[in-house]
């Protein structure tokens, strides 16, 4: 930054976007006090904060309660796989639509985001059908699949912006200087695309392992994630917020700490290339 | 040069992504066309049959159809609006020098990472609930009666709770974009005189043009089908006043356990984000220079 | 000579084979999440020890969640559940659908003729048992004893509606955040119409005549909605029409209501450890209006087998270990009397033991006398207490709960409500040609 700024503006916006952060944080955080305190301190009136009775309890007794290493290998399993596996169909895809353009497609795009547009709940029947017959009911492969393909045009929409990134230049001199289709892709290209394999890999990772719909709909008890461990912890004989937040935040704690950890990967992931 | 097989080649490398799709819409889309037409409840399956148009006339006929439509469009609209505005400013605020940077972005994402289902039930019991919700707790404080969000006014709570969701999305599509202003052109206004309004509305807004298409584009794909969020909070509630069409085929195709309506429904609810979309594009759809 | 050989080798086959059958059966089980279930995941030990050659996985899924799978499942023969948890309103027509396989040949040890009569007739369809009632329960009201002492009333055993209204006026402290009474708001067929529906039993009203028409129109149930409304109003807590059964035993366990008509099962939790009011809790029979029908419903959540299941053999040695005598010995063992799963056998009332149980008396006289065959004054065309058992029920009595939430809500008069209902109603039935 060239501009200089004085220390009295420095603390300004520190405190003003620090509040802002705080605010917006603020829901989370609080499940997670909450999740620390006995039934009776979570739903006192008023609130409390440091005087509250602290325990552990919760989460012995939802560890306690539920299989939840299982179903939260299930959760990798799926999220990782889906994710995986749509990267392997979708750069291809994704490359030939950046460096070897034609007229349509820009329509092409379009029509893959079109195919996002039905509600889930108007096709359960017919998928539950599909699975059925193909007996792909409550495994991990048949979940790969659906979350795959729901995901696959953004997938396919944020590595093609990335892609649209990378020069062409540096494609053709690799192109004189011989290079097969293949040692292109394998030494010129993907080196330079890491970065954005990599965001779209995480935010496509957090997407499948928040999807609550099919997840729920399509399994029993060998391929439930987390999301299905969830459902059997809302509402259970009277609201019990403290164990819910308990549960609550074991399901979201992996995605967030490995959110956390790839903070910077994930913010240019999330750009989508919307800014060159 | 290879031109003609490197376009072949291109040809072969797209092809698996369209017909995995292809496939991934064509079958379900004709199954549930097919169901669309019939008279198909799960819990009746002794009577069935062509029941031709019958089923979207009833979506057609129901009251809570066009409160329903409305609602759809409404919760769409105002996530949209919220998350874009709330976002530039959020994003203006981060853009500035600040202490701990990493750790405030960190907090400002965590909202994504929230499974929907939690998220909603966080607001609702946590924060919402008439008795023991903080909202009520702090309208208590202040000596005022608590604030009866979901009964009296459970649009505007859903569309809340979703934005919440949403805004980090937004915020950071911002943060990155204004990364890439060039901090010259502004330096250049601010010397000419321009004022800081002059400043956002003519170098910067225009910047994020790009960035907002993306947001609204992307956003408008996923909150067209959300149902999740009311399903766990309002259940479409009080009465009709928070059903969505989504939420409307929900209630048919799991309470009702009628195939055909909610085939119909389905049917309609792609025909109407096929019709926001082409306006999208009319409307902001050259700012992308795909 | 040849033939002993052969019979030797027939058996030696039919032991291997049994012994392969025997090796390890894995059975899925699909529950709902309330207490009494978990409690059985806890006890497994027990069944395991006995049963060392059956496996059980668990699906433990939030009820609207497990209704929502099961049924998919078994309409579409997906088989992918050997036991399932249902509840009365399914069972009669998946019954008659042929998706249930009928448990008439559980062991003698099951001692079927040991079921409470009003539970058992819900469960069977045309002699056939499809289900095995896990526990039952019917409604009645739990109060405050120290806050009806307080305002210098008591409680009759038996109550009116009449005495409900007087007493939650006299409770009623909104500077306290003390509502005299909490009633279901949420809307849904098993949620507020579950009440509602079992309300109007004691004001005369009905769903349908024989011919079934719906009879919203009628000055019945105009009388029930406009109590009902009236009540909630003047002395229910604000955001009712958000209230299920789990906000309002969470409300009443903190302390915020003076009474609360719901579930006979709701008593050992009100009188649980979650419970700040646990040594206050009286019971009454739910209410009536003097004209022979009391406002209390009968529900059991039992345990079926899908005809679609591979594994039946297997299910019903689970389901005769999770549903016999010997299963309410084993919880009494451990985890003492009141927490027995309730309402099933007539056994368990006769129990001196059991009998201390503070809501024991209550919840058998409450289940007794609910008649799901003759749920109110006039004849109906239909099964069931606090629903209708045709399969469109659970459509139009959520259509039906919406529009009441509303007028709970205050978005529409008592009037208004009944007049949607009705017309609603109409037209479904019509549309599904119940209405000729």
């Amino acid at each position: 930054m060239a501009r200089a700024h004085s220390p009295r503006r420095l603390w300004l916006t520190t405190i003003a976007a620090w509040t802002v952060a705080l605010i917006i944080f603020f829901p989370v955080l609080w499940m997670i006090l909450t999740s620390f305190k006995t039934e009776a301190s979570a739903v006192a009136m008023p609130p409390e904060f440091l005087g509250a009775d602290w325990t552990l309890e919760n989460y012995v007794e939802v560890w306690g309660r539920s299989d939840y290493p299982r179903f939260f290998w299930n959760s990798v399993v799926i999220a990782v796989g889906s994710t995986l596996l749509g990267l392997l169909i979708a750069i291809p895809a994704a490359w030939s639509m950046a460096f070897v353009p034609g007229k349509r497609t820009k329509d092409l795009l379009m029509w893959m985001l079109s195919t996002k547009m039905m509600p889930a709940v108007a096709v359960m029947v017919p998928i539950y059908l599909l699975f059925l017959q193909f007996g792909l009911l409550d495994t991990r492969i048949g979940l790969v699949l659906v979350l795959m393909l729901m995901n696959l045009p953004i997938i396919i929409w944020m590595l093609y912006t990335y892609f649209k990134e990378i020069p062409g230049e540096i494609l053709e001199a690799a192109r004189m200087d011989g290079a097969s289709l293949w040692n292109e892709i394998v030494y010129v290209l993907t080196p330079m695309a890491i970065p954005g394999i990599a965001s779209t890999m995480l935010l496509n990772i957090i997407l499948a392992w928040n999807e609550a719909f099919w997840t729920i709909t399509l399994t029993t008890t060998k391929a439930a994630p987390l999301s299905a461990f969830i459902a059997s912890f809302s509402a259970p004989q009277g609201l019990f917020y403290a164990k819910l937040s308990a549960a609550s935040a074991m399901a979201i704690m992996p995605i967030l700490i490995l959110g956390w950890f790839s903070q910077k990967q994930l913010v240019r992931g999330l750009t989508f290339g919307a800014v060159k | 040069m290879s031109t003609q097989s490197t376009r072949l080649a291109a040809r072969f490398m797209v092809a698996p992504s369209v017909i995995l799709l292809f496939i991934w819409m064509i079958v379900p889309l004709a199954m549930t066309a097919w169901f669309s037409f019939r008279l198909y409840r799960l819990l009746s399956p002794d009577r069935t049959g062509w029941v031709g148009v019958n089923n979207y006339v009833w979506f057609f006929n129901s009251p809570d159809f066009w409160l329903a439509l409305t609602n759809t469009l409404l919760l769409v609209g105002g996530v949209l609006l919220i998350t874009v505005v709330l976002g530039i400013l959020i994003a203006l605020l981060l853009d500035q020098p600040i202490k701990g940077q990493g750790v405030l972005r960190i907090l400002v994402i965590a909202p994504f990472f929230v499974m929907p289902p939690v998220a909603a039930s966080i607001w609702e019991n946590l924060f919402m609930h008439p008795q023991n919700g903080l909202f009520s707790a702090i309208a208590r404080g202040f000596g005022a009666q608590p604030i009866l969000f979901l009964e009296s006014y459970p649009m505007p709570s859903v569309i809340g709770i979703v934005a919440w969701e949403w805004l980090p999305f937004a915020t950071l599509i911002f943060v990155t974009a204004l990364q890439s202003l060039s901090s010259e052109q502004l330096e250049a206004a601010e010397m000419d005189g321009a004022s800081a309004f002059n400043r956002f509305r003519f170098i910067i807004l225009p910047h994020l043009t790009r960035a907002i298409t993306v947001v609204i584009l992307i956003q408008t794909i996923f909150l067209l089908g959300i149902f999740g969020e009311i399903f766990t909070t309002t259940q479409g509630g009080p009465g009709s006043a928070s059903t969505t069409l989504p939420y409307m085929i929900f209630k048919q195709a799991i309470v009702a356990k009628d195939i055909g309506r909610a085939a119909a429904g389905g049917i309609i609810a792609v025909i109407l984000a096929n019709i926001v979309a082409y306006f999208l594009m009319r409307g902001i759809g050259r700012h992308l220079d795909a | 000579m040849t033939t002993t050989l052969r019979a030797l080798l027939g058996a030696t086959a039919i032991v291997a084979f049994a012994g392969t059958a025997m090796a390890e059966t894995t059975i899925t089980v699909a529950t709902v999440n309330n207490g009494d279930m978990v409690r059985m995941q806890g006890l497994m030990d027990d069944f395991n020890a006995k049963h060392p050659d059956i496996k059980v996985e668990w699906v433990t899924l939030e009820e609207n969640v497990l209704r929502q799978n099961v049924t998919t499942d078994i309409a579409t023969g997906g088989g992918q559940y050997d036991v399932i948890t249902i509840g009365t309103y399914e069972v009669p027509i998946w019954g008659k659908q042929g998706w249930l396989a009928s448990l008439n040949d559980l062991p003698a040890e099951y001692d079927v003729d040991d079921l409470l009569p009003a539970i058992r007739g819900g469960l069977t369809v045309d002699g056939n048992l499809y289900a095995s009632p896990f526990y039952g329960e019917s409604s009645m009201v739990m109060y405050r004893k120290d806050l009806m002492e307080a305002a210098g009333l008591t409680m009759p055993d038996a109550p009116t509606w009449a005495d409900i209204e007087k007493a939650a006026a006299a409770m009623t402290n909104k500077e306290a955040e003390i509502y005299g009474v909490c009633l279901r708001g949420k809307a849904g067929w098993g949620e507020n119409m579950a009440f509602l529906t079992a309300m109007s039993n004691s004001f005369g009203a009905r769903w349908f005549d024989e011919a079934w028409n719906p009879q919203f129109d009628s000055p019945e149930w105009k009388a029930t909605l406009e109590f009902y409304l009236n009540l909630m109003n003047n002395y229910g807590p604000p955001g009712a029409s958000n209230n299920g059964f789990n906000e309002n035993l969470t409300l009443f366990n903190q302390g915020k209501c003076g009474m609360w008509i719901d579930a006979t099962v709701a008593a050992s939790f009100v009188t649980g450890k979650d419970s700040t009011v646990a040594d206050k809790v009286g019971f009454a029979l739910a209410p009536d209006n003097g004209l022979g029908k009391r406002g209390n419903w009968l529900w059991a959540w039992s345990l079926a087998i899908p005809a679609s299941s591979q594994k039946q053999d297997a299910a019903k040695t689970f389901i005769n270990w999770a549903t016999n005598k010997d299963y309410l010995a084993l919880v009494a063992s451990k985890e003492g009397w009141a927490n027995v799963p309730p309402g099933t056998r007539s056994s368990l009332y006769a129990n001196e033991e059991y009998a201390k149980v503070p809501f024991a008396k209550m919840t058998i006289d409450s289940i007794n006398s609910a008649d799901p065959n003759a749920p109110t004054v006039q004849p109906v065309p239909y099964v069931g207490v606090q629903f209708v058992a045709i399969p469109e029920f659970q459509g139009l009595g959520t259509t039906v709960g919406e529009i009441f939430s509303a007028a709970l809500a205050g978005q529409k008069t008592a009037d208004e409500a009944l007049a949607e209902a009705q017309a609603a109603v109409t037209d479904e039935m019509t549309a599904t040609g119940y209405i000729k």
